[in-house]
This record gives structure tokens, C-alpha cells and sequence, in this order.
């Protein structure tokens, strides 16, 4: 029988001709990912070893959570990860002022490439699904094994093949794509088990729409979100990577548990309500909510797409007096190229914060800490009970240009409601 | 190992940013964890759990962020073992990373209640309601998954193995 892309992809790193579901397998590793929260505890756990890095250039370190360092804690846990990048050579540490978003940063800089295994701890690593690769999260004894010994072992997951047909409508976006996705099949829906994308409608989404919906595969309780790779991935890999890789594709029979089928063209802007990201509403149905606070960023929606979508809406508007706005380009590179276009001077005229790239308030971290009441829109991934911030204050989770527009009219909002 | 303690009981989706809230991930210390374990659903929690006491829960336990604080907290307010109808993987495999063990009990997880008292033998296989007098079988670890929670822990085993 045929294989998925996620079967052959572990069958190449494990070694074996082929992999069925349920199967437990040892695979080699393409990378190893870890931050400022999860990389200390990995290194602990890697010195208990007591083995060198298996490949220096195989690892990735990045300061992304609790970075520019909001606190003496936080500083000495970022002083770890540096001393221990530093001692072992780690040739992919970046430094703050280099680094951006974890999930932002590694596609854009080459280190993910189609084909490839990769695993992070940090369980939005899915993300790099989008170009063709095995991506997966974990935690930070699984990085501090695999820092050692370049291999982890997997379950071999069955897989869900979401077929995806006709183009989205001006304003609707991955982040509608991702949303609507899980709200049809729960926050445990996929539980265990691979996501493939597929069909005709992949070709009509952007990397950037495929990066965010990879990114939240995880939300519906994925192992991993994966996309064909198709001209759009050559197109923004070749000019990234340089060392050789293998593309895989799924076989015409390879098995699938089940197929969903998404019409692109019907989708709506959405939102998912509190507490969870399966409460998922087409932004036109709700009643009025005001807000307190926008976030525009993070490692679903902090591309420079996204930031362009919501600069087409801030341009000639202004942020509405109750709502704080809070924009955070996912790199530096992002940031500059945001400035190069005008979005951060936009940004700024109409009222909104810009930030240095940090995941910050998308998990209740810093810069922009909900208080008690207190209500938000945002273009993170969970909007899990106290995750911004005072455990009672509520997350919508929304695509940028839903957040542009909600911020400017100060209540929960469709794109088209601000006027051009 | 026979476990015998009090059920603290939970829903569905109980998410790691509720078992330990970011904001106090700037430290990976276990015993700064427990202090905040799941204060963000049940504050009394931390206060009241007694060493051996068990969490018991629905579906989905530990979705969301991968932080590995998460199962580090619980194991460290001396709770030996998590009982739910799922679990989310990543919760599943750092729990088995850390020695944590874990029971997926499937549907008759919702049979068992607040304050019931359970014992469980992992050896054996079983748990044993006390409350209630009702007894179930545990489906064992598969494979290498087994061998790692043998060895209580992956850092362990992967040592082990290089021996």
C-alpha cells in the first residue's frame, strides 16, 4: 500500500522501506529546536548525559519568549541558553537584535527545507509542515536526548487528509482556513494524527497562508500539519537553502483515517471565542463585542503578508480611543522590510504600539498583559483561559485583518465594515 | 508499585497554561512550579494536594503548549500518576520522559469522582476504586515506550542504551 507524505518522510529517517500507522520507530534528526523557556531545562538534561552535541549545526537556539528579557529570571535563563550555544559552538544561536519569532524566523533564514525532520520544543514547530517537512513538538527532555544523540523515537501517526478546493475571498486568509478547520473537528479532533493538506486549492494559498495553518495544526490536537510541495514552496525555498534535500509527495493510495473537504471560496472572516479554539464564529454573527486590547503578530500571523493585510486597513484610520493596539513584527527582517514599505510609519499614525519581534503577550509573557475584564483580539493561537494574562480576561482569536479592523472601530469587527 | 490516594477531579481540555500559567516559567525549578500547579483552574489546588493524592480527568489532558513545567509541577506536589480519558501527545510523551506514568482510561475515566479514593497497581495493570468498589484494566505501554518508562525517565534509558 501507498504511503502519505508523513509515512515517507519517517520511513526515510528511520531507515525502513516503508512505516504503517501505530508502527514505533527510531529516526534520525535534520534539526533540533529549542528557546528561552524550553532550551535551559533540555541543556540540564543534556549534561546529565554527558555526550557532545551531535552536530553543531543541527541545533537551533532562539530567545523568542520572554526576550528583549523582562525580568532577573528570565535574563538568567537566556544567560543559560547563550553560555551553553557558545561552549558547544552552536552555529544557529540568535542573538536578540538577530533573532525573530522562532517559527517566523527558521523558514525565512533556510534551516527548514522540504523532506526534512525536524522536531522543537515549542509545540507550534508544526508550523514548518507548510514546506513539505515533518515537524513536531516536544519537550525539553526529548531536545536535550536528541541534542545528544540526533535521534528520537516516533509513533507513526495515521493520517487526515483535508482536501482543500477553489480560491478565498479578498479578506479571508489562513488564519479563516485554520480556524474553520478546527471548529469543525474539535481542539482534540486530529489527536495523534498527521493533517495533510491537499487538492487544487492548495496552489491558490500563499506560503505565508500555509505557514499559519500548519502553525495551528497543533490546536486541533495534531502530531503535524503538512503541504504538498508545489512551485510556491521552490519559489521560497530556492533562494533559502542551499544544502541538498528530498521532496516527498503522498502515493495516489496511500490511506487517509478520513478526508474533510474545505470549499475555499465559502469561507468568511471568523473568530474563536474563549476558552478555546474551537469556538469558531463567522465574525458577521456576532453581537456586538467591544475590546480593550489588539495583538497583531506571533509565530501564526506575524509575517509580512500579515502585517501588510492589516496596513491596508490602519492606512487613514486611526486606532479606535479604548483599544490598546500592539503590533509585533515575527523578524527583523519582517520589521525592516515592513519599514521599507511604509506599514510601521501607518502603524505608528494611527496610534498602534510597534515591537521589537517577541512571542510577548501571546502567552501572557510581556508586552501587553490583559487585566481582569479585560478583552483582546489577536492574531496568536490560543485563547485558553488566563493565557494573556488575569485568568479572567477573554482572547479572541482572529486573521490580521479582522484584528486591523476590530482595533479601529473598537469592537469586534469584519474588514469590510471600516471604510476604504 | 501500588498507588493509593484521593482523586482531585478535572474536565475536558485541560490545558499546560492552566497546570502552570507562563508567567511563572522563569524558572524551571520543580519545587517553584508546585507552588502555582494548576492555578489557573483550580486555586486550592497547590494548597491543599497531598503527596499521593491523583488528578483525574476528560478528554485531552495537557493540550496546547509543550512546556514540559507542566507534567514537572504535578510530579513535583507528589502526585504519582494522572488518570484521563486522553491525553495530548505532547503532554503524553514528556510525562513518560519525566517518569510520570499515565493511565488513558478512555469513557469510564468519567465514572470516577471528586475525593473518590483510588488504588492503583501499574505493575498489575489495574485500578481499584475504593469509592465506588468498581475495578478497571490499564491497556500496558507498547514497545520501547515501556522500556522508557522502566527506566523512569528518557535521560535514563538514553544512558542505557550508550552503556
Amino acid at each position: 500500500m501507498g504511503m502519505t507524505m508523513t509515512e515517507k518522510i519517517f520511513a526515510r529517517h528511520a531507515g525502513l522501506e516503508t512505516v504503517t500507522p501505530g508502527q514505533l520507530i527510531k529516526c534520525r534528526l535534520d534539526l533540533v529546536l529549542g528557546n528561552d523557556i524550553t532550551a535551559p531545562p533540555a541543556i540540564k538534561e543534556f549534561d546529565r548525559i554527558g555526550k557532545p552535541v551531535f552536530d553543531k549545526d543541527k541545533i537551533a537556539l532562539v530567545p523568542d519568549h520572554f526576550t528583549p528579557n523582562k525580568d532577573i529570571k528570565s535574563a538568567e535563563m537566556a544567560k543559560a541558553m547563550r553560555e551553553f550555544a557558545k561552549k558547544h559552538a552552536i552555529t544557529h544561536y540568535f542573538e536578540v537584535g538577530r533573532m525573530g519569532i522562532e517559527h517566523v524566523l527558521l523558514p525565512e533564514v533556510g534551516l527548514v527545507a522540504p523532506g526534512e525532520l525536524i522536531i522543537g520544543a515549542d509545540s507550534h514547530t508544526c508550523t514548518y509542515g507548510a514546506l513539505g517537512a515533518f515537524a513536531t513538538g516536544v519537550g525539553s527532555t526529548d531536545m536535550g536526548a536528541a541534542m545528544a544523540t540526533g535521534d528520537t523515537w516516533f509513533k507513526v501517526p495515521s493520517s487526515i487528509k483535508v482536501e482543500l478546493t477553489g480560491k478565498l475571498p479578498r479578506w479571508v486568509g489562513g488564519k479563516d482556513v485554520v480556524l474553520t478547520l478546527i471548529g469543525m473537528i474539535g481542539v482534540d479532533g486530529a489527536r495523534y494524527q498527521s493533517l495533510e493538506f491537499t487538492g487544487e486549492g492548495v496552489g491558490q494559498l500563499t506560503m505565508t497562508d500555509r505557514l499559519t495553518i500548519a502553525n495551528m495544526a497543533i490546536e486541533a490536537g495534531a502530531k503535524n500539519g503538512i503541504f504538498p510541495v508545489d512551485a510556491i514552496t521552490k519559489a521560497y525555498v530556492e533562494p533559502r537553502v542551499k544544502r541538498p534535500y528530498t521532496a516527498v509527495s503522498a502515493d495516489p493510495d496511500a490511506h487517509y483515517e478520513r478526508t474533510i473537504s474545505i470549499d475555499l471560496s465559502k469561507l468568511t472572516p471568523v473568530v474563536a471565542l474563549p476558552h478555546l479554539p474551537e469556538n469558531v464564529k463567522p465574525v458577521s454573527e456576532m453581537a456586538v463585542t467591544t475590546i480593550d486590547q489588539v495583538v497583531i503578530g506571533s509565530c501564526t500571523n506575524g509575517r509580512i503578508e500579515d502585517l501588510a493585510q492589516a496596513a491596508e486597513i490602519f492606512a487613514g484610520h486611526e486606532v479606535h480611543p479604548n483599544v490598546r493596539a500592539i503590533i509585533i513584527p515575527g523578524s527583523q527582517a519582517v520589521y525592516l522590510e515592513a519599514m521599507a514599505k511604509g506599514y510601521i510609519e501607518i502603524f505608528i499614525k494611527a496610534g498602534a504600539v510597534v515591537s521589537t519581534p517577541t512571542c510577548g503577550p501571546c502567552l501572557g509573557g510581556h508586552m501587553g498583559i490583559l487585566a481582569a475584564g479585560e478583552r483582546a483580539v489577536a492574531t496568536t493561537n490560543r485563547n485558553f483561559r488566563g493565557r494573556m494574562g488575569h485568568v479572567d480576561s477573554e482572547i479572541y482569536l482572529a486573521g490580521p485583518a479582522v484584528a486591523a479592523a476590530s482595533a479601529i472601530l473598537g469592537r469586534i469587527a469584519a474588514p469590510g465594515e471600516v471604510s476604504a | 508499585m501500588i498507588i493509593q490516594g484521593k482523586v482531585w477531579h478535572y474536565g475536558d481540555n485541560v490545558d499546560t497554561d492552566v497546570i502552570i500559567p507562563a508567567r511563572y516559567l522563569n524558572t524551571a525549578d520543580p519545587k517553584e512550579l508546585a507552588v502555582h500547579c494548576m492555578e489557573d483552574i483550580d486555586p486550592t489546588f497547590a494548597g491543599k494536594v497531598k503527596p499521593g493524592d491523583l488528578i483525574v480527568a476528560g478528554r485531552n489532558f495537557g493540550c496546547g503548549s509543550s512546556r514540559e513545567h507542566a507534567p514537572v509541577a504535578i510530579k513535583a506536589c507528589g502526585v504519582p500518576c494522572i488518570i484521563a480519558a486522553s491525553f495530548a501527545r505532547i503532554f503524553y510523551r514528556n510525562a513518560i520522559n519525566i517518569g510520570l506514568p499515565l493511565i488513558e482510561l478512555g469513557e469510564a475515566a468519567a465514572e470516577i469522582k471528586a475525593g473518590d479514593s483510588l488504588k492503583v497497581d501499574l505493575a498489575l495493570g489495574q485500578v481499584e476504586n475504593v469509592t465506588s468498589g468498581k475495578t478497571y484494566r490499564v491497556q500496558p505501554l507498547p514497545g520501547f515506550i515501556r522500556d522508557i518508562a522502566a527506566a523512569g525517565g528518557l535521560i535514563n534509558y538514553v544512558k542505557g542504551e550508550k552503556a
